[in-house]
């Protein structure tokens, strides 16, 4: 008894020292800026900043080759923590969250053949260009949700729709979908429009209830040209980031009904 | 010249139902030229043509519509006078929009132009020298015809250095129900015959071997009747029926038994030139009578078509006229495919229009058709075997479907000639083939990005 | 204003557009049919609890099969058949008369944790109904080793017996070539005449003794283009060549009793935990055979097929591998 004690007694203080030892001998040094600009970090790992991980970003920062404010996920009260450990200036930067401009749900998009196939947005969309009546609406197969590193994407009813308080505005999904219709927009504007066919009014109308015809009356309730709230590409209108409309009654007015009022909030979760 | 059998038989393959018998046998018709036509700019591989007219332009039929735009593309061409209605995006077969030109053929000519059909000046192929036979190629606006579409005239002049020993002819037609290309060798062998001389002095004359299936005995003996005077080293090569025998790696190791090495590897570093007969009927025309290429001969078939033919259209003819002139639809069409079963593009709709490499439109009914499902791998192999990349394709297709890119590339998913043999073959009824072609695009998207990368940097 | 909807789309699908009239349910079939002959055997030599046995592993599996699938909320796989396939191979690998309830047991775990807990078809590592097999035969070690006599009801008096594969272990501790003491002597005339091997005339688990069956079932496999000819191959010849090098009991004998007939052609060959190409096969049969023989010679159990076929199941990924093609024009 006593000498099974005395055993493994003894086997675990040789290791300890074993391991003593070793932490002294193989020690790296490293820069201990790095390990406090990674606790600064939000730690989700997105990649958003175009590094691979937050300690990638972490000591890119720390080595002078990345700028600070790169992390959307942090926003900037991460970027102003990083500026005081490095002892930099920070700069400010406003949360941004993934917004995907299509309303064109199942019930409301027609579409146009039965995909048969692997689940995934590019492939589909290679696929005779999708199943979808409108070619530039979202196809609902989830390319944006698969790439999301928190989850804040969900397919409902054949469309995307984005968790704004899960979104960190890693913009991995604007670079996945295939039809390009996910923006990152100031997390305060409220008033957006979910669409994204530039076509004529009568060409939308024939694939989509919901598409925007480029009758421009949200920008006259909204105050006019002058007023610079909308710009217009093709027949289709945008929301001038920049300077977002703060009225919600035009949201009502739009007859395509292709505008909303923070559809962040509609989420599956 | 003499016939004789592959020596080579290369691994892999599968053999699905040819269905040849809907169109064989049915001459080749030539399509009156429809109430519009719809031009793309890119019916060809790589930089699509630069459009010239604009809405309101009165064309005449052979005349310039896009030029070419860089090394690999092509002219396009007026394949019938009319009124430009609009120049637009449009959706092409394989799913991406490209420019096309939408002629209301219709519309009178107006006065003051001359309304005569524009045609090249004929050539005298003895006589003329090779840059004037390549110059005449690439004017005629002819690309491969088989599939593909590569510009013809960049395939007939081989980089320095590099030499043509083989000018190997395709008629091996080996995807399910097209009859094309069969009908063109029995109808038009005059034509392939020409054309081969033609490209032969072009090439400095290299052996020729033609290429065909098995179960074309009668294209066959209309080869050899053709070719039975020329001099030189000439041989028609039997196939034995397997798919993908058309394949140009394939065909190069079943005629000639030579490799051709890995991807960016191209058949002429192992000296040899694959082309297709219709590329090479083309040629002939366009050399002989100056015409140019402005339509070509697409097998129409299926179970849900009422008459199977094979047309002759004008290129740009919506598949909604290709199918009225066919007797139109028979019962409910529940797959329209643009070219063949195996490599074909299934369309949404039949307001799509042919193209150069239009080889088919199949209209099948729900009995013909089957669903992909999302089952998993039992790993049976038979896509392992059927590959004639020699590829382990379930690897690839649970590496990808894992979003495991970088397995794939490691599996060679690069050398996939997307045959589609995988996918006939499993029994649990994955998408292998879009797998590989989801993984390929990816790796493509990437290496694009790096070079944008790089050159950026360089740039800096 | 809602646009119209046709009902009528054409079907979009990436190409290509034909496929060979194949699919996992008719490939589980063919392997039922294949192993009718060798079941019918094992019947006749060892009578109804055969039959029972049969029974209720072939029902629990699929019940156990159902129940797992509805519990995961997934769509039904009792239609693509390899649930029967399972209980059926599970039966055939245990002995006749043993109690039902373990039958039970192994079913449920041959389906519930073997399959079902790695998601299905497809996806296990080990084969199901060998992983059963072990399972009860390190559970219900007793049961899993008293052997019904062939036609036990001729012979009321001693109804079990050994099998020639413990008879066969002896020979390997004597030399019994050049100088054959009596006992090993002795152990060589107690084996089954190659005769009785070949039908199935001896003690031995339900599917295992008939070899003839099985080679008749094998054949067929070979002629469906189920199986390849490479793992049952490689296995049976490096269990000859194995015995011939070796010596103990003859070559023939290490071949035509216990597993090593129904490991080859059946379990060995299950798609999902063999290798996909052609030369991994030739190592996996190869791997199998070897580790076969040496638990027969070196191992304390009599039979080592179950074992080596399920250690070979653990490496066929890697022998996936290790022996990927060589893609047509690569270097």
């Amino acid at each position: 008894m006593t000498t099974a004690i005395l055993i493994i007694a003894g086997i675990g203080l040789a290791a300890a020292a074993t391991l003593a030892v070793a932490d002294i001998c193989l020690s790296v040094k490293e820069d201990p800026r790095i390990g406090l600009v990674t606790a600064a970090l939000p730690g989700a790992n997105c990649g958003g900043c175009g590094f691979p991980g937050c300690d990638g970003y972490a000591r890119a920062l720390v080595a002078g080759t990345a700028p600070n404010g790169a992390c959307a996920a942090g926003g900037d009260a991460c970027a102003a923590a990083i500026a005081k450990i490095l002892g930099v200036a920070a700069t400010a930067t406003e949360k941004r969250v993934a917004l995907v401009k299509c309303c064109g749900t199942r019930s409301e998009a027609i579409r146009v053949g039965d995909y048969n196939g692997i689940c995934d947005c590019n492939v589909a969309a290679a696929t005779a260009g999708g199943d979808k009546g409108c070619t530039y609406g979202c196809l609902g197969y989830g390319a944006c949700a698969n790439v999301c590193p928190k989850g804040a994407i969900s397919v409902q009813d054949g469309l995307a729709k984005v968790d704004k308080r899960l979104c960190i505005g890693c913009g991995k999904c604007v670079a996945a979908c295939p039809k390009k219709l996910i923006e990152l927009v100031p997390a305060s504007a409220t008033i957006h429009v979910l669409c994204n066919n530039p076509d004529k009014g009568p060409t939308v109308r024939k694939v989509c209830g919901v598409g925007c015809m480029g009758c421009h009356l949200c920008e006259r309730n909204s105050g006019g040209k002058e007023a610079g709230h909308f710009t217009f590409q093709g027949f289709l209108a945008k929301v001038n980031y920049e300077n977002p409309p703060t009225d919600e009654q035009i949201v009502a007015k739009c007859p395509a009904k292709c505008m909303s009022v923070d559809p962040h909030f509609e989420t599956g979760h | 010249m003499k016939t004789v059998k592959s020596q080579f038989k290369f691994k892999g393959g599968v053999h699905p139902d040819y269905n040849k018998e809907l169109a064989r046998g049915k001459a080749i018709e030539r399509m009156p030229v429809p109430a519009e036509l719809v031009v793309s700019m890119s019916q060809h591989l790589g930089a699509p043509a630069k459009c010239i007219v604009k809405a309101g332009d009165y064309v005449v039929k052979g005349q310039l519509l896009g030029e070419r735009n860089g090394f690999i593309s092509v002219p396009v061409y007026a394949p019938a006078s009319g009124l430009v209605k609009s120049v637009e995006p449009r959706f092409g077969p394989a799913g991406g929009k490209a420019p096309a030109v939408v002629i209301d053929t219709t519309a009178a000519a107006p006065e003051g132009v001359d309304a005569t059909e524009r045609t090249l000046a004929p050539l005298d192929w003895k006589t003329a020298t090779k840059e004037e036979l390549l110059a005449r190629v690439n004017d005629a606006g002819i690309c491969g015809m088989g599939g593909a579409g590569f510009p013809t005239c960049v395939k007939l002049n081989p980089p320095p250095g590099k030499r043509c020993e083989y000018l190997i002819l395709n008629g091996a037609e080996c995807e399910p129900y097209l009859c094309a290309d069969h009908h063109l060798m029995l109808e038009r062998a005059d034509r392939v015959r020409l054309g081969v001389e033609i490209m032969r002095k072009i090439l400095g004359m290299p052996a020729v071997r033609i290429a065909i299936e098995a179960n074309k005995p009668d294209a066959i003996a209309a080869m050899e009747k053709a070719f039975a005077d020329i001099d030189g080293n000439v041989e028609i090569v039997v196939l034995p029926v397997l798919y993908p025998q058309g394949s140009e790696k394939h065909q190069i190791f079943a005629t000639v038994g030579r490799v051709v090495p890995e991807p960016p590897a191209l058949p002429i570093d192992v000296g040899c030139v694959v082309e297709n007969v219709g590329t090479v009927a083309a040629i002939a025309d366009a050399v002989e009578k100056g015409a140019i290429l402005l339509s070509r001969v697409t097998t129409v078939s299926g179970d849900a078509v009422a008459e199977p033919k094979n047309v002759e259209a004008p290129l740009g003819t919506k598949y909604s006229d290709l199918i009225a002139f066919c007797g139109g639809e028979k019962g409910r069409v529940a797959k329209l495919i643009s070219g063949g079963t195996m490599m074909g593009f299934a369309v949404s709709t039949a307001d799509i229009s042919t193209t150069k490499t239009t080889s088919g439109l199949l209209l099948l009914s729900g009995r013909r058709v089957f669903q992909y499902s999302s089952q998993a791998c039992i790993n049976c192999g038979r896509c392992v075997r059927a590959c004639p990349m020699n590829l382990n394709a379930a690897e690839i297709a649970k590496a990808v479907e894992s979003d495991d890119i970088k397995s794939a590339e490691d599996a060679h998913v690069m050398t996939c000639i997307e045959c589609g043999a995988c996918s006939f073959s499993c029994p649990a009824y994955r998408p292998i083939t879009q797998f590989c072609r989801r993984a390929k695009n990816s790796i493509r998207a990437r290496i694009a990005a790096e070079k944008a990368k790089a050159a950026a940097a360089a740039a800096k | 204003m809602k646009p119209k909807d046709t009902a009528e789309h054409f079907i979009l699908s990436s190409s290509p557009h034909a496929h060979a009239d194949s699919s996992v349910s008719r490939i589980m079939l063919d392997v039922i049919i294949a192993l009718l002959p060798t079941t019918a055997a094992g019947i006749w030599f060892f009578g109804l609890p055969a039959v029972w046995t049969v029974a209720t592993c072939v029902a629990t599996c699929i019940v156990t099969e159902a129940l797992c699938r509805m519990a995961m909320k997934r769509e039904s796989t009792i239609g693509d058949m390899s649930a029967i396939v399972t209980g059926l191979l599970l039966a055939l690998n245990l002995p006749a008369g043993l109690p039902l309830w373990m039958a039970v047991v192994g079913s449920v775990f041959a389906i519930g944790v073997a399959k079902q807990v790695f998601g299905g078809l497809g996806m296990n590592p080990f084969n199901p109904a060998l992983a059963a097999r072990a399972f009860m035969l390190i559970s219900f070690t007793g049961p899993m080793t008293t052997w019904l006599k062939p036609l036990w009801w001729k012979t009321p008096e001693a109804m079990t017996t050994a099998t020639p594969l413990a008879l066969m272990k002896g020979l390997y501790a004597v030399d019994c070539t050049a100088s054959a003491t009596p006992h090993a002597r002795h152990a060589l005339e107690e084996l089954p005449s190659l005769c009785d091997m070949l039908v199935g005339n001896m003690p031995g688990c339900i599917g295992e003794v008939s070899a003839a069956a099985l080679a008749l079932g094998a054949v067929y496999l070979l002629w469906r283009k189920v199986i390849t000819w490479h793992i049952p191959v490689a296995f049976i010849a490096t269990v000859v060549v194995y015995s011939l090098i070796a010596g103990g009991a003859p070559a023939y004998a290490q071949v035509l009793t216990g597993g090593v007939m129904i490991g080859a052609c059946f379990m060995a060959t299950d798609y999902v935990t063999s290798p996909t190409t052609s030369a991994g096969k030739l190592v996996f049969g190869f791997g199998c055979g070897l580790i076969c023989m040496l638990i027969r010679q070196f191992g304390s159990y009599p039979e080592g097929c179950s074992f080596a076929i399920l250690i070979m199941n653990a490496l066929a990924p890697l022998i996936n591998r290790w022996t990927r093609p060589r893609p047509f024009g690569a270097k």
